[in-house]
């Protein structure tokens, strides 16, 4: 600590130091903070209000936002209803789980083994493959829908949990972030004696770099998994029976007021998977974020 | 281990050899490099590289699946700007949507990521939880169309008619005053997702000891500090934040036809991805569409690059 700063004006937090701080400043940081944490709060905590609500309180007027007596009929009203649907429940969400591990996987294997060659190896292309990756970041991947379609059906896999999977594989993000990542974390010395000891590159990838970058993995998990696990309607995908367990909420939701405390109860169940995997892997996944940034 | 293994992983020297040469050399001497891009690359160029190409080439016919596509030339494009009012209003609405939505969710997850920054480690990660959670709860947005909704059933109305602000409930979702405003609304409650975690993470990697220098050099309070200091040290981030926000804001379509029907009343909230699908999902007017896609395609791309050119001034 610089002897020119007075004790008197320093305030230490979290061992840290903090430096500037006016009461004032704070005082009102928390004042914006609250409000705009209650707006974004606010509304999650009425969906689980809404599907801890019994029928009567459902349909009170004027809406209370509070539940005063919490019951699970919603969810269990939510799996009878699941039990009459004309494909089995479970077939939906046999569905999600499986485009969402099939298309996370691949992008986890095929993206970490690109990442890693265009980080850690010098080669003819890398910078142009790269400098592609990071433009695809900046569109949004809807404007290809309509080309999609086409493709697609010339390779016969319209009506195919393929049509969904694929090209989540090659989703960008996850393979930039793990890029970064490495380049920061995993030190070319260590490569380099690895190398010299004979060892192929495949085999460093997956004995000396994997291990190193495990929040990455995390990291490009959870924004596939989130991406995946979401995935409603789609208009590569026609037969009921290959449909997701978003699209099946959303039939629940469709079927109006009457049901509307199973579709707030389906809305929970949803929103608890990705929120879960999140909270579990949180600080994993801020210490990638660290080396998330873009150099022009 | 053999000399001979050991140049053989050396990278080739230039030396005598023509720039073809030497690059022909590099590339066989890194064939497992190509193989690890491989799977990867493959798959990007097919679904992500070629569909942009393919768009391009395709808005210049008229092709619809059926018929054979006969050579158009700019007629999408002049059908486009000339003749089509929808897209026009479309257009509108799109660059409305995404000039509020982009750059207050941009600030949005700067400050608040700023804010949190300096709280105890435990209550920073359920502060984080809380402003990130609804975008990564999927079509947990819906639950706006409870709150508010015009029957009974719908908790605003219910609390403005209940204070006497209003005697009668708003058709919100069916008004064009309140359409685009709300999706606004909600589509910045969905958009503290990727960027928000990445400027957490860059605060978090500035080194304390810049502060303390910052201080004795008379930074005298904190929005000094964010701008002399913090803001130059995540630069990076703030790029990758950016561009994020920017892909963002351009992609709410699902939102709004969640929220207000498709189309939505008078097309008050019709957006450029909406003409997209009606044009490609629906009427299967393929060349027409892809005249669509390549125009939001551009858009884009000229946002990003223009904001990366401003945000490379910051700290300067």
């Amino acid at each position: 600590m610089d002897e020119r700063l007075k004790p008197g004006k320093l305030r230490v937090r979290n061992h840290r130091v903090i430096l500037n701080r006016s009461v004032g400043g704070d005082a009102g940081i928390t004042f914006f903070l609250s409000i705009l944490g209650a707006f974004m709060f606010l509304p999650m905590l009425y969906v689980i209000m809404q599907s801890l609500k019994p029928l009567d309180e459902l349909f009170v007027f004027p809406p209370r936002f509070f539940v005063i007596k919490p019951t699970f009929n919603n969810f269990r009203d939510l799996f009878s209803l699941m039990s009459d649907s004309w494909v089995p429940f479970s077939r939906y969400i046999f569905n999600t789980v499986f485009i969402t591990f099939c298309g996370t996987l691949g992008n986890l294997i095929f993206a970490s083994m690109a990442a890693y060659a265009l980080a850690k190896i010098k080669f003819p292309g890398a910078k142009f493959i790269f400098s592609l990756i990071v433009t695809s970041l900046m569109f949004h991947s809807t404007v290809n829908q309509v080309t999609h379609f086409i493709l697609l059906s010339a390779f016969g896999m319209i009506d195919r949990h393929m049509s969904i999977i694929l090209p989540a594989m090659a989703s960008t993000l996850g393979l930039y972030l793990m890029k970064q990542f490495m380049e920061s974390s995993v030190s070319d010395s260590v490569l380099e004696s690895a190398r010299l000891d004979g060892a192929s590159e495949f085999r460093i990838y997956l004995t000396i770099a994997m291990p190193m970058v495990k929040p990455a993995w995390l990291t490009l998990m959870i924004e596939s998994f989130r991406g995946l696990w979401n995935t409603g309607a789609s208009i590569y995908i026609h037969s009921e029976q290959l449909k997701t367990f978003n699209y099946a909420i959303g039939q629940i939701l469709a079927g109006g007021i009457a049901r509307s405390g199973a579709g707030a109860a389906s809305t929970v169940i949803m929103m608890l998977v990705p929120i879960t995997v999140f909270v579990i892997n949180q600080s994993k996944i801020i210490e990638t974020f660290g080396s998330s940034g873009m150099k022009d | 281990m053999s000399k001979k293994q050991e140049t053989a992983k050396r990278p080739v020297s230039k030396g005598d050899m023509t720039r073809a040469q030497w690059t022909w050399k590099e590339m066989k001497r890194n064939k497992v490099a190509y193989a690890m891009v491989a799977p990867f690359v493959i798959l990007f160029f097919v679904f992500t590289v070629l569909p942009v190409g393919l768009s391009m080439i395709l808005s210049l016919t008229d092709f619809n699946m059926l018929q054979t596509p006969g050579w158009q030339g700019v007629n999408n494009y002049i059908r486009l700007f000339l003749e089509d009012e929808v897209f026009l209003i479309a257009c509108k609405n799109t660059l409305i949507f995404a000039s509020i939505t982009g750059p207050v969710s941009y600030f949005m997850a700067l400050l608040v990521a700023w804010f949190i920054n300096e709280l105890p480690p435990k209550i920073r990660a359920v502060v984080t939880l809380i402003f990130y959670a609804p975008s990564i709860s999927g079509a947990v947005y819906m639950i706006w169309t409870t709150l508010f909704s015009s029957d009974s059933y719908g908790w605003i109305n219910a609390k403005l008619l209940n204070w006497g602000i209003i005697d009668t409930p708003i058709l919100f979702f069916q008004d064009e005053k309140y359409v685009m405003p709300l999706c606004i609304v909600v589509a910045l409650w969905t958009s503290l997702g990727t960027a928000f975690l990445s400027f957490i993470a860059g605060l978090q990697t500035i080194d304390n000891s810049q502060f303390e220098a910052g201080a004795v050099d008379g930074v005298k309070n904190r929005w000094q500090e964010l701008w002399y200091i913090t803001l130059p040290n995540m630069k990076p981030q703030l790029m990758f934040g950016a561009v994020l926000s920017i892909t963002q804001a351009f992609g709410f379509g699902a939102i709004v036809t969640a929220l207000c029907g498709f189309p939505s009343v008078n097309y008050a909230a019709h957006t450029i991805m909406h003409c997209l699908d009606d044009y490609g999902g629906q009427r299967y007017e393929i060349g027409y569409a892809s005249a669509i896609a390549v125009v939001l395609f551009v858009i884009m791309i000229t946002c990003n690059m223009v904001i990366k050119k401003l945000l490379s001034k910051v700290g300067q």
